[in-house]
């Protein structure tokens, strides 16, 4: 058991900010107030795709700007298997659909783990300014894809009528479905964390402090990168299963570049680096979003500015103010 | 001709219509320091990138152990055994000096898609970090972060990391750069007890340094080897005089 | 008959390429001399435009709104590089892309409380609105020619102002070697400033006239913008030819792929899958394109830095 006197200060933050995602569903349904499950499952969701940017942003130092693309991808696989299951018919005549959760949900991120992997062997050939602009071109071009691709939805998008299905639980239930989203983006940190400090995470941090040198020490810095950008594209994929999941519909505007640039935008400001600090990026992005959006529709007015300040004045983000000097990086 | 570590044959670099290397051959012998003098805008530099793997002659070949590693890049280059240190000094410079060492065992002890262990925990990278850097006389400074280490440390440090991947031959481009008299002569020691048991191509500008330290000189004037020789020979040398030694001294 | 409809084509591309060129000059000069990625660029695009349809509006007549839209993105532009840019050349891309993110929220926004979020369209002037026979039988809008010949003057003045002026000079010595432009002695701020402004004004002569052909409408700077930064990495960063060569690429891939895609697919499949992999594969054409062009030349088709 841990000694609650010798808490640091980060352990605190981590304690109460657990406790308080453990206990949201039944007080906001003691409150009468189910919308905010939901509001909450987003949160956890986003969480988990900002930080799966963090391990490539943060930690590898690489500036994508295409990561809502296997955010999207995630969430169209999915879609598509969900519609093929509902129709009883067959993608591109291969294989049946499904709406099983511990099909689907692998298969987006194997699926979107592998556009990664043809993705990033491209783009991570080149670098700084070039890189952005790739990873950017990779996602317009995937939403373009969608958008013509007419037999599922184009344009509009496509429609679930429910959840995936997950054995021994009911995901049409809202506050299961957020608890499997809480497990699975606790699972992410867990892992992730490890990952960071592996001799794997160790070569991570190295080439984003000096890649060069790297290279000297003989380390083939292009595969480390590519595997770490097809691990951060899987686990995207996943976060937009779930976000399928959650509103029972996909469309191309998941991967509209916007999408990408506020998937950063939550990273940074909830603490690059730290992995648990974008997910707190996420929960004050979408507050905001929610608060000041019912104040004046012309939000973004706020936001934009904003942005810039918190670029020149506040990049240790949320996560690094909570937790003082000792956290962060 | 064939107990040569390292030789490079005809190097051709050209920038523009400027040749940096017009030509350049080269050969270093195991066990030996061999030190590559020449005056500024010599073609040193591009001659270290060229035979680190960090740029591709337009024409010439490398060979190291008798293997041709022309085509091979500077990572492969590396685990082949030819390590490099930086004349600007490149370190890890957020990590401490133990983190900065146990990267390099890491490099030398094979591929690195190990995703579970902590490595900072790891005795197999720590203990032989912690060997290297007393080697260096690091050890009391092992767990500073290596931005906070002085200059002269930081240079022992950059050997340090060379040092760590156990090469065959070492390619010290300016290990003194900027370092302080007693710095220096730290340095040397350092390089002098490491005669004999690998390679080492030094590029320095201290003729007081390369005199006592090298086994054999080769000068370098517009991209091209003037003279290759015992420490002697190359101070008799009538031609090097001339281009170099005789401007200079 | 095919051939008319191939020559209608290929000029609808040399159109794009033209506008796709106005915003890539600016841009490439701003990415190659100043090391700064600026995600803001299609906002001056949409200033351009909306300034331009404003005027026209008003006066009635095209020219004066065209006129009007240059000056206005240009001091846009450099009063966004004086208050926000200047400070984020030395900072690392990833805040210069938040930051000009957040730039394009703003201005996004403020264009909707000015202008309502409805769109505007914009009326081909009077004396450009018919077409012309550029072969008999061949009828092509006259508007789209005179895109073509602006681009083409644009391009023309480019060359002339980096190959035999002062400022040119210093242009093509910062895209190569950065460092040395101070070295030389020069007020590099203001020299920073002059070329945005510079790139600025193309981009509002680009949005301008692409009032009249497509909706003026809030977030349109940003799909001509992805398409700029396609051709900014299939030229290569820095290079003014190499914004040309990829402009003009582009557009006509683009074109000729949504035009011709599909009807040469039926000549293989069966209708129905020719529209459908047509469309698809022709909305992807220029990023096929591009990886293309990266995996030949990983740093473009002419690249300025060394």
């Amino acid at each position: 058991m841990v000694d609650l006197r010798n808490l640091n200060r980060r352990q605190a933050v981590h304690l109460v900010a657990l406790a308080a995602a453990i206990l949201l569903p039944p007080v906001v349904l003691a409150a009468d107030e189910p919308f905010f499950i939901s509001l909450a499952s987003r949160m956890l969701i986003y969480g988990l795709a900002a930080a799966s940017l963090d391990l490539i942003l943060g930690f590898g130092g690489m500036v994508s700007f295409g990561h809502a693309a296997f955010f999207g991808v995630g969430g169209y696989t999915v879609g598509i298997l969900f519609t093929h299951g509902f129709q009883g018919s067959e993608f591109l005549g291969l294989f049946p659909g499904s709406d099983n959760a511990l099909i689907v949900w692998p298969l987006a991120m194997l699926v979107s783990g592998l556009l990664a992997l043809a993705i990033g062997a491209v783009s991570l050939r080149t670098g700084g300014v070039y890189f952005i602009m790739i990873t950017l071109a990779f996602a317009q071009m995937l939403y373009f894809f969608f958008v013509s691709l007419e037999t599922y939805g184009g344009d509009d998008g496509l429609s679930m009528y429910g959840r995936s299905r997950f054995p021994g639980l009911d995901l049409s239930d809202d506050t299961s479905f957020y608890y499997v989203c809480l497990a699975l983006l606790l699972l992410f940190l867990w892992l992730g964390h490890r990952l960071t400090r592996s001799r794997f995470g160790m070569v991570i941090a190295g080439v984003r402090e000096n890649e060069r040198r790297m290279i000297a020490l003989g380390f083939p810095v292009y595969r480390y990168k590519l595997a770490c950008f097809t691990i951060a594209g899987a686990v995207a994929g996943l976060s937009g299963a779930l976000i399928a999941n959650l509103t029972e519909f996909v469309s191309p505007s998941m991967m509209v570049w916007t999408k990408s640039g506020e998937i950063m935008v939550m990273t940074i400001m909830g603490g690059m680096g730290t992995l648990i600090g974008p997910v707190f990026g996420v929960a004050a992005f979408l507050l905001m979003e929610e608060v000041l959006s019912a104040w004046t529709e012309h939000w973004q007015i706020v936001l934009g500015p904003l942005l810039i300040l918190i670029v020149l004045f506040a990049k240790r983000g949320i996560y690094g103010w909570l937790v003082g000097r000792e956290g962060g990086r | 001709m064939n107990d040569a570590l390292l030789r490079a044959n005809s190097l051709v670099k050209h920038f523009g219509a400027i040749p940096a290397s017009d030509g350049l051959s080269l050969e270093v012998r195991p066990g030996e320091i061999h030190a590559l003098i020449g005056p500024n805008g010599a073609g040193k530099t591009t001659a270290i990138a060229q035979l680190s793997g960090e740029m591709r002659p337009d024409a010439g070949e490398v060979y190291f152990g008798g293997r041709d590693i022309t085509r091979l890049g500077a990572d492969a280059r590396a685990r082949a055994g030819l390590a490099r240190s930086f004349q600007i000094t490149s370190l890890f410079l957020g990590f401490t000096a133990e983190d900065n060492v146990a990267m390099a065992i890491q490099a030398h002890q094979g591929h690195s898609f190990r995703f579970w262990g902590n490595a900072r925990r790891d005795a197999t990278l720590r203990d032989p970090a912690r060997d290297v850097l007393a080697r260096v006389g690091l050890g009391a400074r092992a767990d500073v972060v290596s931005a906070n280490l002085a200059h002269g440390e930081q240079r022992q440090l950059e050997l340090a990391m060379a040092l760590a991947t156990e090469p065959k031959l070492l390619l010290l481009d300016e290990p003194m750069a900027g370092m302080g008299h007693d710095e220096s002569l730290r340095m040397m020691e350092l390089l002098a007890g490491l005669k004999g048991s690998l390679a080492i191509l030094l590029v320095e500008h201290d003729m007081d340094v390369v005199f006592s330290l090298a086994d054999r000189i080769t000068v370098l004037v517009y991209g091209r080897a003037i003279a290759s020789g015992a420490p002697a020979e190359i101070r008799a040398n009538a031609e090097v005089r001339d281009a170099y030694l005789g401007a200079d001294a | 008959m095919t051939a008319l409809l191939v020559l209608e084509q290929l000029l609808n591309g040399l159109q794009l390429g033209v506008m796709l060129f106005l915003l890539a000059a600016g841009l490439t000069l701003v990415f190659g001399i100043m090391d700064m990625i600026n995600l803001a660029h299609g906002s001056l695009y949409m200033v351009g435009a909306f300034v331009a349809a404003t005027v026209a509006e008003y006066t009635g007549s095209f020219m004066l709104g065209l006129l009007a839209a240059l000056p206005a993105a240009a001091l846009v532009g450099m009063a966004v590089e004086l208050i926000a840019l200047r400070t984020l050349y030395e900072r690392n891309h990833l805040d210069q892309v938040l930051a000009t993110f957040g730039l394009i929220l703003f201005f996004n926004e403020l264009v909707r409380i000015v202008w309502g979020p409805r769109a505007i369209f914009m009326d081909v002037p009077e004396a450009l609105s018919g077409t012309v026979e550029i072969v008999p039988g061949a009828p092509y809008p006259a508007f789209r020619l005179a895109i073509i010949a602006a681009g083409i003057a644009v391009a023309l003045f480019l060359y002339f102002l980096i190959t035999r002026t002062r400022i040119g000079m210093l242009i093509r010595a910062g895209a190569s070697n950065r460092e040395m432009v101070g070295a030389l002695g020069v007020d590099v701020k203001l020299l920073f400033t002059l070329v945005f402004g510079l790139g600025a004004a193309l981009a509002g002569l680009a949005g301008a006239m692409a009032g009249p052909l497509f909706a003026v409408e809030v977030g349109m700077g940003e799909g001509v913008l992805i398409l700029t930064f396609v051709v900014i990495v299939i030229g290569g960063i820095g290079s003014v030819r190499g914004a040309l060569v990829g402009a003009l690429l582009v557009g006509l891939v683009d074109t000729l792929g949504r035009a011709f895609l599909p009807t040469l697919l039926r000549l293989v499949v069966e209708p129905a899958t020719a529209d459908g992999v047509g469309a698809s594969l022709s909305s992807m054409s220029i990023y096929l394109l591009m990886v293309a062009v990266l995996v030949w030349r990983p740093r473009g088709l002419f690249p300025a830095h060394g």
